[in-house]
């Protein structure tokens, strides 16, 4: 009798051990005020990999940084110092990121950056225990570079907000134009209102416009340049042209070619099965920051399966290793862990009543970023 | 540059203005009749834009929409009138400024909850579409003309308002002694929930006609809050002129500054740098007109001093 209640409790005393979970994710990321779409998007696809895994050992602690700095912070020191998570991942804006990732790192967690790539992380504050899946800030406008080169434009009108990643995105275009400057104006973060600087663009005799204004600005943008008649073609990076803006821009951004590391038309069967179960489960088109935090969760899961996350050195190994199936098809790390990937050109089509893109080429194969050299492990 | 690029920046200056006389003439005249500070202007504004967003969806009328802005802004000014904002006006700025900015997290928060998290999709009508060429070979938005023709048209009605008819007197006896008017048996409390509804009815037509040529998202109303209350301090508190001629200066410093500093710096320094210094400068424009005219008239420009 009592033997049997021994091992009975011996049971349940595994069974409880089984369910209570053996990894610990902090996910911060922007889940209200203007920027959320995005960070719901990121939370989105994590989940949805996570889901698909059918492991239930992964617990995710998902908190709103409101898109603050100092509440970012705030989360992460709770995370890390309560909680006792393994892992981070989640953070969208690189402000946030420079102000959460290095102290992070530096307590011996594991960051996973599903969206924010800035340069300071990539270069010399490159880190053995950061990795960023999705890409390094300057990628998608260097892309962006080499398709208005491509295209054969000779003089290009170039816009951009007055902040880090806004300078970043200029200095990536011009890497990689080859033609002249008709202008380039840093405008105001935040600012709605473009008629100044598309009279300026009327004005320049520029041949193209590149122009990147993130979320709201660049539908503020997009909306008021189609209404001025100026008519240039225009070249910007996926972020004012995802999945979650589109339609709000309408036909004004019909035929638009944009730069992007994914898209939903990219064939692979990771990819076509990601876009079908998160359209079925959303009930909503998957946006790059999606297929970004599914790519995230799959890769943390990849290096669960080969590795203990106790054992850091291995587990990094695991990581570097990125022996994932990627939405983007072929994805590796290179030595600063940041992806090396193709950059596509994609153009803005109407399929039925929605506003999506279309791939119309490459922009960019096998491309790392410029910072990888001074980065120092 | 030449006279075309420089007109055409005149008017987008002008139709910046415009639009900004729509947000700060109902917080002017909230603030100078009923002495509140509301920061939930700019939550009206939103809601505006989602109202048109919403009906011009569901109907495809761009004047339904406009209708609608109307209606749901000054019934959601009324309603946090009645609820809410009556209870703030003996208490003091801070406390209004606290539980008007709770209503600014209500707001947003509401908004996501019933539209979703990602911006809405509002056209300008096909009818006032592309540009337009006005004499001397402007090509200017015919949209932003209208633009600029309907605040003049509001501008006009407000005065007329104000200054001809006995809800006017009413508005303006408010102002300058409220307990001698509750005194005449006007009915105080009534005046106020209409002062305010007025306010966001203006406020919620600002959000439509702009949200045509903007994003309609969450939080869209707080950056041009900002801008309505240095308005109405240039104009002095409470000035429905002050208000028309701040926001008119507001937007020709900002449009013109974004244009005019950068090139003015580049004539000896680095184009790198004056582009930055120029647009770091532009930014601050308005904040330095304020200060200039906060020294000259402590009182703004028609304020009482």
């Amino acid at each position: 009798m009592k033997l049997k209640t021994l091992a009975m409790a011996g049971v349940l005393g595994m069974a409880a051990c089984a369910a209570q979970a053996d990894i610990k994710v902090g996910m911060i990321t922007t889940l209200s005020g203007g920027g959320a779409g995005l960070g719901i998007d990121v939370r989105d696809g994590f989940m949805l990999a996570l889901e698909q895994s059918g492991r239930s050992d992964i617990e995710v602690i998902i908190e709103d940084d409101q898109r603050k700095p100092d509440i970012a912070v705030q989360l992460a020191d709770k995370m890390i110092q309560s909680d006792k998570v393994d892992v981070m991942t989640g953070i969208i804006w690189s402000n946030l990121a420079m102000a959460v990732v290095p102290g992070a790192v530096a307590q011996g967690k594991f960051y996973l950056s599903p969206n924010a790539g800035p340069s300071a992380l990539a270069g010399k504050g490159c880190n053995k225990n950061y990795f960023n899946v999705a890409w390094q800030n300057d990628n998608l406008h260097e892309g962006a570079g080499a398709y208005a080169s491509d295209a054969g434009y000779k003089s290009a009108f170039i816009l951009a907000p007055n902040y880090p990643a806004g300078q970043d995105a200029l200095t990536g275009f011009k890497r990689f134009f080859k033609g002249d400057l008709a202008g380039e104006i840093y405008t105001q973060l935040g600012q709605t209102d473009y008629a100044a600087e598309i009279a300026q663009i009327r004005a320049s005799g520029a041949d193209s416009v590149f122009f990147f204004l993130p979320g709201g600005m660049g539908i503020s943008f997009l909306k008021q340049y189609a209404d001025s008649g100026v008519g240039l073609p225009v070249v910007g990076p996926a972020f004012s042209f995802d999945q979650g803006i589109l339609q709000a821009v309408g036909d004004a951004a019909l035929g638009v070619i944009n730069t992007s590391q994914w898209n939903k038309d990219i064939d692979n069967p990771t990819n076509a099965g990601f876009v079908a179960s998160f359209s079925a489960k959303y009930d909503r088109l998957p946006s790059l920051y999606a297929s970004q935090g599914f790519d995230t969760a799959n890769l943390l899961i990849s290096a669960l399966e080969s590795a203990d996350i106790n054992d850091q050195d291995a587990f990094r190994a695991a990581l570097e290793a990125a022996d994932f199936n990627s939405t983007r098809g072929e994805f590796a790390f290179g030595p600063n862990h940041h992806p090396i990937q193709n950059i596509y050109v994609r153009e803005v089509i109407k399929e039925g009543d929605i506003y999506t893109n279309k791939i119309i080429g490459t922009a960019l194969t096998q491309h790392g970023d410029a910072y990888a050299a001074e980065c120092k492990m | 540059m030449s006279l075309i690029l420089f007109t055409e920046q005149m008017l987008n200056g002008l139709q910046f203005g415009v639009m900004l006389f729509l947000m700060a003439a109902g917080l002017t005249l909230i603030f100078g009749v009923m002495g509140l500070i509301n920061l939930a202007h700019g939550s009206l504004y939103m809601v505006g834009a989602f109202a048109a967003a919403w009906v011009a969806g569901a109907s495809g009328s761009f004047l339904l929409a406009l209708m609608a802005s109307l209606a749901a802004a000054a019934a959601a000014g009324a309603l946090i009138e009645l609820t809410v904002i009556r209870r703030l006006y003996a208490r003091d700025h801070l406390d209004q400024v606290l539980a008007t900015f709770a209503l600014i997290l209500i707001f947003s928060e509401g908004t996501r909850w019933a539209f979703g998290s990602f911006p809405l999709f509002l056209d300008i009508p096909p009818l006032l579409s592309g540009p337009v060429t006005l004499p001397g070979g402007i090509e200017y938005p015919l949209y932003r003309l209208t633009i600029i023709l309907v605040g003049l048209t509001v501008a006009a009605a407000l005065f007329a308002l104000i200054a001809r008819t006995r809800i006017g007197i009413q508005i303006r006896a408010g102002e300058s002694d409220r307990e001698m008017i509750a005194a005449l048996g006007v009915n105080i409390s009534a005046l106020y929930t209409l002062v305010f509804a007025l306010g966001a009815a203006l406020a919620g037509l600002a959000g439509a006609l702009i949200g045509a040529i903007q994003s309609v998202q969450v939080g869209m109303g707080e950056p041009v809050l900002i801008l309505a209350f240095v308005v109405i301090v240039i104009g002095g508190i409470g000035s429905i002129k002050g208000a028309l001629v701040g926001a008119i200066l507001v937007g020709l410093t900002d449009t013109l500054g974004r244009i005019l500093l950068p090139a003015f710096f580049s004539q000896f320094m680095a184009p790198q740098a004056a582009n930055s210094v120029g647009s770091s400068l532009a930014s601050m424009a308005i904040y330095i007109l304020m200060a200039v005219v906060l020294v000259v008239r402590p009182g703004g420009l028609f304020g009482k001093a």
